[in-house]
């Protein structure tokens, strides 16, 4: 590489356009469209009786009102199991508008069209649906105890159960020196994007096609949902992404019902048509995730090394599933971390309840499982007495063992395989810079301020870059421009920079001229999307594949016309020349003009490429066989497997033993994601993961009552933090390179979010020596456990109290 | 008892206000809220909603100089009033090209943004604060906080959206000594 570019904290050229307001979100489009809005469903769970939309009807600025009887053809039947498994027993999916039914509180039943969104919400609130309420179903308990169904057929109200298990638990359990077993809770959150959904639909009836914008993170496949259930032409349908307001997971899921509904009623009414979510819908009618129950079984000898593990998840799927069991699986495969288990067994249970559906939320199942085994190495510490980073120390996967085969299979359908890591070195690191041994003078010190202190940490190993592929388009232009795109969408971690970060630096031009293009199906058909840390290491290679192709052809033409060996040449700031010749170069863009043999002299660059252009061979075509005119090049990236990054954080919490308030005082983050392209971006990520992480372990929770009803749909009511609750997070890095791609990068996309609610709760039980055994905890949680006299306690608290003789 | 004359709240009334400095007029419904009046009407979309219940501050637009939350004010109220978009941060250069408020700059130089939806908000409400302020004394964290305490980003856990700050109230130091 000549132009040093990959690994700098090279600022985002997508800052530009959006920091004077020029961005274009979903809603800044199509100002001349059609507004739809919902009736959405104000029960959990019912039967539709009727619906009677005549009061709506002269509602001035009224054009158009669809119910379930208005769809036809495949728009009629249950929308896709987009993922199925074969575990996934009894899959459900709603429909585009209720069929007679509804299954949480939010699902649409009636979509209006009107001239303006204020006047199609006055329609919508006229249209009156009856319904026949039957019995609810919320949470994983009562979905167990299934004395109420969400689905008639299905009366154990039970989905998919996953198992997987790596040798023969019971028989090693009843040898171990030691076992112990606890239940916890882990609870709803949701991805909460500051911009909702949003789709914009307009049809060109004399080209027969269709243009939609949605708000998503997978446009290539909202774009074959659309053309399947429209019954349209794949090359007639073409979906963008444009600047999208955060996704965070729930943007990955497709189609949502309004991804068919808006291109329909578009053709239908032959008019540009917009639907944007307002806050309060996307509570009751986006995605949720996080909701557990886990039942754990541990065996170990007297070091505190796992002999062991035995795991039963309960885990909550909403009213749906869509999205398959991806989470569950996740949680399921990636519970084991960077620890060596010499045996495990999962065994998965997803489970319907009146609620939201339930699909990846930033970190997908992965928050769930650290919880579950970063809990259980604290439990372990504390029965031996043991120091809970020792306790882990014994139990990590050391860099020799690497490749490391965990024997279970991913969500991907491959095997879990670790690439590369060095654990032990991040636990160093973490403790460290935490400072873990001077927690006892921590703790002091805050005694003597009258608060409680505590320490906690927690350690993950994060699958990320699944497939199956990503690809890229990089063409030179004979402007010297060179256009790069790929098909996976941007949400803000920054693509447009770092693609062209990694393409500038490959290709040796400058990166003012690289222009980049993401998630726009007119310039690249194939792609998967963006989930699961994927977009750097698919998208980074690929894009990296196809410049390296380019390179391969300007370096071929060059060496012709400069009559030098292709290996003496070198490509720098856009210039092909021979290695140590100065003056024996010819421009990058020269290239591209020579590569088309039609060159009609428009412009200066070919005009100026003729001086360079021979004669031409008369026995040869002038394209020759295999070859094709342009400088371009387009190329896929496919992983064997998906590479694991890692990381260990550890929480500080301060709590005030008069209001049971929490405070995180200190946030520690060792991460090692591989080789980093932009460790600006990296850090960023890792900022705005940590947040929503503490967001999760101490205030967001979707409180649903015993009726479906979710009680805090409003972001006054569910608490988002703001940054006076974000701590300060320091952080250090390590990098081991992903021996599996050319770039040698892992993700890093969900890596801040995954250990906050264990790191978290593991301080909190440091301090308050009892047991936490339910996340997110709240200071009224906190002040009840404590007054509790049944609350379990922690064995090193009631050591402490012997010492001290103060009750613990 | 005297009638009051509650208008309708489809009747429409014309609105005259300035706005990024130009004299706007638009004829609206009453009901209309201000951030609608000014993506809708007035075709400047820097101006985002996240909640439209008055708690994000993504909408936050200046009204007479002060940040207002825009989801939460009818735009019949601001009429005759001036008020300041994202898009009249910047100044002009004289030379048909734009000048950017340091605290847009910091925020490029300090990766305070990542999708950027938020970002309107924290720019105006930042830029109207650190006008506000004695801009020869140097910033206190208490100040920072108060600043972007009010408003919400999913995307960036703040700590940057703070170094943007301190490092927008540095160049307005810089450029008032
Ligand atoms: S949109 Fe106005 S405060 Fe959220
Ligand atoms: S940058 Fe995305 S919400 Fe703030």
């Amino acid at each position: 590489m000549t132009t040093k570019l990959f690994g700098e904290p090279v600022r985002r050229r997508e800052d530009a356009r959006l920091i004077i307001g020029k961005g274009r979100y979903l809603d800044d489009i199509g100002a001349g469209a059609l507004a739809a809005a919902f009736v959405r469903s104000p029960h959990a769970h019912a039967r539709i009786t009727d619906v009677d939309v005549e009061a709506a009807l002269d509602v001035e600025g009224l054009v158009a009102i669809y119910t379930y009887e208005d769809l036809t053809g495949p728009m009629a039947e249950p929308l896709p199991v987009l993922i199925p498994h074969p575990q996934l027993h009894a899959p459900r999916t709603g429909y585009a508008l209720a069929n007679g039914m509804v299954n949480h509180v939010g699902e649409p039943v009636v979509m209006v069209v009107a001239t303006d969104r204020y006047l199609a919400e006055d329609a919508a609130e006229r249209i009156v649906v009856t319904y026949e309420e039957l019995p609810v179903v919320v949470g994983v308990d009562a979905a167990r105890e299934a004395r109420a169904v969400v689905h008639e057929d299905i009366p154990d109200n039970v989905a998919a159960r996953h198992h997987q298990e790596t040798g023969d638990v019971e028989p090693t359990l009843a040898a171990s020196p030691h076992t112990l077993s606890f239940t916890q809770y882990i609870e709803r959150s949701a991805c909460m994007p500051l911009e909702g959904k949003g789709v914009h639909a307009r049809w060109d009836p004399d080209d027969a096609s269709l243009r939609v914008h949605s708000s998503t993170q997978a446009s290539t496949s909202v774009r074959a949902a659309i053309a399947a259930k429209l019954e349209l032409s794949l090359d007639r349908v073409e979906v963008v992404a444009p600047d999208v307001g955060g996704g965070f997971g729930v943007k990955i899921v497709h189609p949502w019902p309004e991804e068919l509904l808006v291109p329909m009623a578009a053709i239908r009414l032959g008019h540009e048509v917009k639907w944007a979510e307002d806050r309060r819908e996307h509570f009751i009618s986006s995605a949720h995730e996080r909701q557990q129950r886990q039942e754990i079984t541990v065996g170990y000898d007297d070091d505190g090394r796992i002999t062991a593990l035995d795991v039963h998840v309960w885990h909550d799927n909403g009213a749906y599933t869509p999205y398959g069991i991806i989470v569950p699986i996740v949680t399921a495969t990636q519970l084991v971390g960077p620890y060596a288990l010499p045996v495990y067994r999962v065994v998965v249970e997803s489970v319907y309840t009146n609620t939201v559906i339930v699909t990846p939320y930033r970190g997908a199942g992965r928050p769930q499982g650290c919880y579950a085994m970063e809990r259980t190495m604290d439990r372990v510490a504390d029965a031996l007495g043991l120091d809970r980073a020792e306790v882990r120390r014994r139990n990590l996967i050391t860099p020799d063992q690497f490749p490391y085969d965990h024997h279970l299979t991913f969500q991907d359908g491959r095997p879990v395989i670790y690439d590369s890591g060095d654990y032990p070195g991040l636990l160093d690191k973490l403790v460290a810079l935490v400072g873990w041994d001077e927690a006892a003078a921590l703790r002091a010190d805050a005694q003597a301020r009258g608060k409680l202190l505590g320490v906690g940490m927690a350690l993950y190993v994060e699958g990320t870059g699944p497939g199956p592929y990503e690809g890229g388009h990089v063409q030179v232009l004979g402007s010297g421009k060179v256009l790069v795109s790929t098909g996976l969408t941007s949400q803000g971690q920054g693509h447009e920079t770092v693609f062209a970060q990694i393409v500038a630096s490959e290709l040796g031009v400058s990166m003012d001229d690289v222009e980049v293009h993401t998630g726009d199906t007119r310039r690249f058909g194939y792609a998967v999307g963006t989930f699961a840390s994927r977009a750097a290491v698919m998208s980074g290679n690929a894009v990296a594949l196809a410049a390296r192709g380019v390179r391969e052809k300007a370096i071929r033409i060059a060496a012709e016309v400069l009559e030098a060996n292709p290996e003496d040449l070198e490509i720098d700031e856009g210039l092909v020349q021979v290695k140590g010749t100065p003056g024996a170069s010819i421009p990058l863009r020269t290239v591209a003009v020579l590569s088309n043999p039609l060159r009609y002299a428009f412009d200066e660059a070919a005009k100026q490429a003729t001086q360079f252009a021979g004669p031409g061979d008369d026995s040869k075509p002038p394209v020759a066989p295999g070859d094709a005119p342009g400088l371009e090049h387009r190329d896929y990236y496919s992983p064997i497997r998906s590479t694991f990054a890692s990381g260990a954080h550890a929480a500080v919490v301060e709590i005030d033993p008069q209001t049971w308030e929490i405070d995180v005082v200190r946030y520690a983050v060792v991460h090692d994601c591989g080789n980093v392209v932009n460790p600006m971006i990296v850090e960023g990520q890792v900022h705005g993961g940590v947040a929503q992480g503490v967001g999760g372990a101490l205030y967001e929770r979707m409180a649903y009552d015993a009726d479906g009803q979710l009680q805090n749909a409003s972001f006054m009511d569910f608490l988002m933090p703001y940054a006076s609750e974000v701590p300060d997070v320091v952080i250090d890095h390590q990098e081991t390179p992903s021996p599996l791609n050319p770039l040698g990068i892992k993700g890093a996309g969900e890596a801040g979010v995954i250990p906050g609610t264990a790191a978290i709760a593991s301080a909190i039980e440091d301090a308050t020596g009892r047991r936490i055994a339910s996340m997110p905890i709240s200071p009224t949680e906190l002040y009840d456990l404590m007054r509790d006299e049944t609350a379990e306690r922690t064995a090193a608290s009631q050591q402490t109290s012997l010492q001290t003789g103060v009750p613990a | 008892m005297t009638s009051v004359d509650t208008p309708r709240i489809d009747s429409e009334r014309t609105v005259r206000v300035t706005v990024n400095g130009v004299p706007r007029e638009a004829t609206v419904p009453v009901r209309r809220v201000l951030a609608d009046a000014l993506r809708d009407d007035l075709g400047l979309t820097g101006t985002h909603v996240g909640c439209a219940h008055g708690v994000c501050g993504s909408c936050t637009v200046l009204v007479d100089g002060d940040p207002v939350r825009s989801c939460l004010v009818l735009a019949v109220q601001v009429d005759g009033a001036e008020v300041t978009t994202v898009e009249g941060l910047a100044r002009e250069d004289h030379q048909g090209g734009q000048v950017l408020h340091p605290v847009q700059e910091a925020f490029r130089e300090c990766h305070a943004l990542q999708c950027g939806f938020c970002t309107p908000g924290f720019l105006v409400t930042i830029a109207a604060g650190l006008e506000a302020r004695d801009r020869s004394a140097e910033i206190t964290e208490e100040e920072v906080d108060e600043l972007v305490g009010g408003n919400l980003c999913r995307c960036t856990g703040y700590a940057n959206i703070k170094k943007a700050v301190r490092h927008a109230a540095a160049t307005m130091r810089e450029d008032a000594s």
